[in-house]
């Protein structure tokens, strides 16, 4: 993953809400305590943000209500201006582009889905779809064979001349998330997309939304409160609190090694064997293989739960391979259940 | 007696009872309004012979304001100049932005396109026969809604070609045609930059305040000057009457666009301009439409008012039947707007509620399947139109004799000699009533008079003004604290120094009577209504159709039973405003949350004391607020009921506007204004303080 480019990057990004939010700022050199921010009459919703995101991972920023997550994503595309830091795209810092600078990004390299699905009540699928594409100017034939084609992408076909109102809420969304790829956007941007949505559309949703990614390998920042989702879906975790991240990492690393109670109290009732590779319970491969033979070969980011399916039947260890398919340790069937056993 | 009223609330503690000071001077505000009451009553009953000038306030201290405004106004009128043009030509070119789009529609609908001037004239072609507007509006209907929709709308059009209204209300209805749509644009306008700009909302919610509550007449003596006796001073007017509703809507409308769609806006790369026009409108669409249907409605209102500046129509029938007490002739007109009314309210209603077609495969089929309503539309003006004209009267004639050429003619206009008219029993009814009845309701309405609102009447005009002023003050303080106080005092101190207070009192006293028996009235209708299905969807349907009804309408039944006077007038505004008692009253009962009544249920509380102790108490604010809706459209009634022999603030807005005087006519408004202001604020202070109380914020 080191080997990936970074996509957009976030240094000490800063929102206070309330007025003279910027000179506390100055004053504090960019960096107020907490306690600075409370005598000011301030509301510190984003505070000392930092982290990068890699082209094409999924990053997941997971908080609960009120932590700031949607006010950070809102700054990272300046639909909320953020009160101080960086937030480079590209290598370009975006709180220095101009108003038109950020039309013009907005409307060629970022897509954004909304937890209200923000689908216009008077135009049909189709010229919802269409829309950031007709915002542009762009002719109606043009734009409509594109829409076409993404909404048979994400599974709408037949649905292009219904409203909104005559579609189910996992429809819905499905409009929204086809009218933000509509521009074919570098950064994709989904805000909480599918927490207004029953367990079991979630649920279809979310592997929908892999099988997009599959696909399409955007770079995407993935708003949610729902931990689970967050370790469904991630590459990369950053976990809010109070307008402050409190830790980032893979989902391994927040199960294995929270850096705080708050992130803890999370993972605690996880199941691991879900989360952690085999990697972290393998053992170096002895030598000579074992006297029974292995009982089978496993890429070494497979899932421990994944493996104990197939180690039911037997007690031979199985080898696993790292990415160039060589073996780079083993697992046994006692490692596997001591993981289980965890929950 | 006399010990109970000093110590009321003796025993209410377990307690030793604390002494009665004691107990006041914990209360400090009850203590201030005992000490100010006590003191005013002292000064009433025995000030006047060393204090005349609080009793009548003395006209050297007169603020002669009402000539100022009106030396202003002509001065605005002659020599007022923007450096390009004078205010002249610019009221010139407004006026001519008005009236071209009129003429257009006035055409089509009643004269015809004519060629040259006067009565030279040559009609080229006839305007839109009443079969032709007929098959539109039950098309209208149709396309809307249903073929239900479409018979209302085609039997209220009806009714106007049947009762020979017709002529008339296709005039009052081209004028509606351009003030509402004008109206609608010039109000969305304003209501954008107001969504756009704090500043510009906190500019224009006071002014939209006051043109809500400056009664009508006020302003018709500017217009009138402006833009002279004729049709665009009547569209002006009823532009102004109807705006500001639809005004706050907008920006509401707008605010209430979810942010997240706002945000999507932005995301995909708005301006500004696509912002407002592809996303923040079609978005509000739906809230929006509520405030045409109420620009409709107001226009429709106006109507009879208007004609007073020089709209012809309906109204100038109704007004014209009303003055020369012709009662029958006025009602089939009175009865023709309201069928108008009707019909425009409730076509609005549908296309506010009507959703984009649903899913069709909207492919190119030819025009006939694409626009079946308006090929076939077209298709009846034309054919129609052709059969009307002489020559097709002749061609008929030639054909089928001269039978044919009468009801050739008649497809163009409806013969005079198949409409029917009641005037003259509507007349007799009146003479029945009046013959029969008469002494009885006049010694009913003599015992009201004398035993009651004349008393009234002269114990508000024997109050002094400072008091009463200095009081309001205390009132603002209690509920608002010092910018309430100040709002009261200086508002209040306005009427008493351009000297209209006695009128101001007579007002105060018309409408007072009125609201109280409104309350009555009204509040037993909705509490009772509130607690039955069925009762509560027959109220419902019969107090939407009294607002809907313009306010003239309920005049003329009045003044012919109970003659001219203030009598009249309060039954008329007690007709007017009682809706709003009983909507509000039902509301606030059916809004309480049902855990609640569940919860006095199990705590075992009879059907009264539900009713009493926990749906009334938790109504309450909402109640104030119908109290106060009752007020204002009681205000704005009583205006118009100068008409029949008020001797109030109305009546001098009236005056003003039969003798042209700007000044008078926009004080006495103002007046008028500023007791509806008053009352407005105090009551949603009021209920404001309730609701916070009962922790329904």
């Amino acid at each position: 993953m080191a080997d990936r480019a970074e996509k957009l990057v976030c240094n000490s990004v800063w929102k206070l809400f309330g007025a003279g939010a910027e000179d506390l700022l100055k004053r504090t050199g960019g960096a107020p305590t907490v306690e600075q921010v409370a005598e000011g009459g301030l509301i510190g919703a984003v505070r000392d943000a930092s982290f990068n995101v890699l082209e094409g991972e999924i990053f997941v920023i997971m908080g609960l209500s009120g932590s700031g997550k949607s006010t950070l994503v809102r700054c990272m595309s300046r639909l909320i201006e953020p009160t101080g830091g960086e937030i480079i795209f590209d290598g370009n810092d975006l709180l220095k582009a101009t108003a038109n600078e950020m039309v013009e990004l907005r409307r060629h390299k970022m897509g954004m889905v909304f937890q209200h699905f923000a689908l216009l009540p008077h135009l049909t699928v189709l010229g919802n779809v269409a829309f950031p594409l007709e915002v542009q100017g762009i002719d109606r034939g043009t734009r409509e064979e594109r829409a076409r084609e993404i909404i048979e992408l994400v599974g709408l076909q037949g649905r292009e001349s219904y409203y909104p109102r005559e579609l189910s809420g996992g429809q819905q969304q499905r409009v929204g998330i086809a009218r933000s790829l509509a521009v074919e956007p570098e950064l994709w941007f989904l805000d909480e997309p599918f927490s207004a949505l029953d367990p079991l559309i979630r649920r279809e949703m979310q592997d929908e939304f892999l099988r997009l990614q599959n696909v399409l390998h955007k770079t995407i920042v993935f708003i949610t409160h729902d931990f689970d989702e967050a370790i469904r879906l991630a590459d990369r975790i950053a976990i809010m609190k109070d307008g402050a991240i409190d830790q980032i990492g893979t989902p391994e690393d927040l199960v294995v090694r929270p850096a705080t109670d708050y992130v803890a109290e999370f993972t605690k009732d996880v199941s691991r064997a879900k989360v952690l590779s085999v990697a972290s319970v393998m053992s170096p491969a002895p030598r000579r293989k074992p006297a029974g033979g292995y009982g089978g070969e496993i890429p070494v980011e497979t899932k421990i739960g994944e493996v104990a399916s197939r180690m039911s039947d037997g007690d031979k260890p199985f080898a696993v391979l790292g990415s160039d398919g060589k073996q780079v340790g083993q697992v046994t069937k006692d490692a596997v259940v001591g993981v289980l056993i965890q929950g | 007696m006399a010990e109970t009223s000093i110590n009321p609330h003796v025993g209410d503690g377990n307690n030793a009872a604390p002494s009665p000071l004691d107990w006041l001077i914990r209360r400090p505000m009850l203590l201030a309004w005992t000490v100010a009451l006590g003191a005013a009553t002292f000064f009433w009953l025995f000030g006047q012979p060393w204090a005349k000038w609080a009793f009548k306030y003395p006209s050297a201290w007169k603020w002669k304001i009402s000539k100022e405004i009106s030396a202003g106004m002509e001065w605005l009128m002659n020599e007022a100049t923007f450096g390009l043009f004078t205010f002249r030509e610019l009221t010139r070119a407004i006026s001519w932005v008005i009236e071209k789009p009129y003429e257009i529609v006035l055409s089509l609908l009643s004269t015809g396109f004519l060629e040259g001037q006067g009565s030279q004239a040559i009609q080229i072609i006839p305007p839109l026969s009443w079969i032709a507007v007929l098959t539109v509006v039950v098309l209208l209907g149709r396309y809307v809604k249903d073929w239900k929709l479409g018979a209302l709308l085609g039997g209220c059009f009806l009714y106007l070609v049947v009762f020979g209204q017709w002529e008339s209300a296709m005039v009052t209805l081209s004028s509606i045609m351009i003030a509402v749509p004008l109206g609608i644009i010039a109000a969305l306008f304003v209501g954008l930059l107001g969504y756009r700009s704090v500043w510009v909302e906190r500019a224009i919610t006071p002014v939209l305040d006051l043109m809500q509550t400056v009664p009508v007449f006020a302003y018709l003596v500017p217009v009138l000057i402006m833009f002279g006796f004729n049709a665009v001073s009547a569209m002006i007017a009823t532009m102004i009457y109807a705006m500001p509703p639809m005004v706050r809507v907008t920006m509401l409308a707008l605010r209430q666009v979810p942010s997240e769609i706002v945000d999507l806006g932005t995301m995909v790369g708005c301006t500004r301009r696509q912002m407002t026009w592809k996303v923040l409108i079609p978005s509000a669409v739906p809230t929006l439409m509520i405030g045409v249907n109420q620009v409709i409605m107001l226009s429709l209102n106006m109507v009879i008012i208007a004609s007073m500046i020089g709209a012809g129509g309906l109204g100038a029938d109704v007004l014209a039947s009303l003055r020369s007490l012709n009662f029958g002739g006025g009602i089939e007109a009175g009865f023709a707007i309201v069928f108008l009314a009707i019909a425009l309210d409730r076509l609005s209603q549908a296309m506010a509620e009507k959703a984009p077609a649903s899913h069709g495969d909207g492919q190119n089929e030819g025009i006939l399947k694409k626009y079946p309503y308006t090929v076939f539309c077209t298709a009846v003006a034309l054919i129609t139109g052709i059969v009307g004209t002489s020559w097709g009267v002749s061609w008929a004639s030639w054909i089928g004799g001269p039978s044919w050429g009468m009801y050739s003619a008649a497809v163009q206009d409806y013969p005079e000699a198949w409409t029917i008219t009641t005037g003259a029993f509507w007349s007799d009814i009146i003479k029945h009533i009046n013959v029969n009845y008469f002494d009885y309701i006049d010694a009913f309405k003599g015992m009201l008079l004398t035993n009651f609102l004349v008393p009234f009447k002269r114990f508000l005009v024997s109050l002094p003004w400072i008091a009463v002023v200095l009081l309001l003050g205390l009132a603002g303080y209690t509920l608002g604290r010092w910018r309430l106080a100040c709002l009261c005092m200086v508002l209040s101190l306005f009427i008493a120094v351009v000297g209209l207070w006695e009128k101001a009192m007579i007002t105060i006293y018309l409408c007072g009577i009125s609201v109280l028996v409104a309350s009555m009235i009204g509040m037993p209708i909705g509490i009772a209504a509130a607690q039955r299905d069925r009762l509560w969807r027959v109220v419902q349907t019969i107090i939407d159709t009294l607002q809907t009804l313009p306010s003239f309408v309920y005049l003329m039944p009045v003044v012919m039973l109970f003659r001219v006077g203030e009598f009249s007038a309060i039954i008329a505004v007690v007709a007017y405003a009682v809706a709003p008692a009983v909507r509000y009253t039902a509301h606030g009962i059916r809004q309480v949350d049902p855990q609640l009544i569940e919860a006095g249920i199990v705590s075992g509380c009879t059907p009264f004391q539900l009713l009493t102790k926990v749906k009334l108490k938790l109504a309450f604010p909402e109640i104030m607020l119908g109290l106060n809706q009752t007020i204002m459209l009681s205000l704005s009634m009583l205006v118009i009921t100068a008409l029949v022999g008020t001797r109030d603030l109305g009546q001098e807005t009236l005056i003003a506007l039969t003798r042209a005087r700007t000044g008078d006519g926009i004080v006495a408004g103002l007046c008028v204004a500023f007791i509806a202001i008053i009352a407005d604020r105090l009551i949603r202070a009021g209920a404001e303080r309730m609701r916070t109380r009962l922790g329904l914020q």
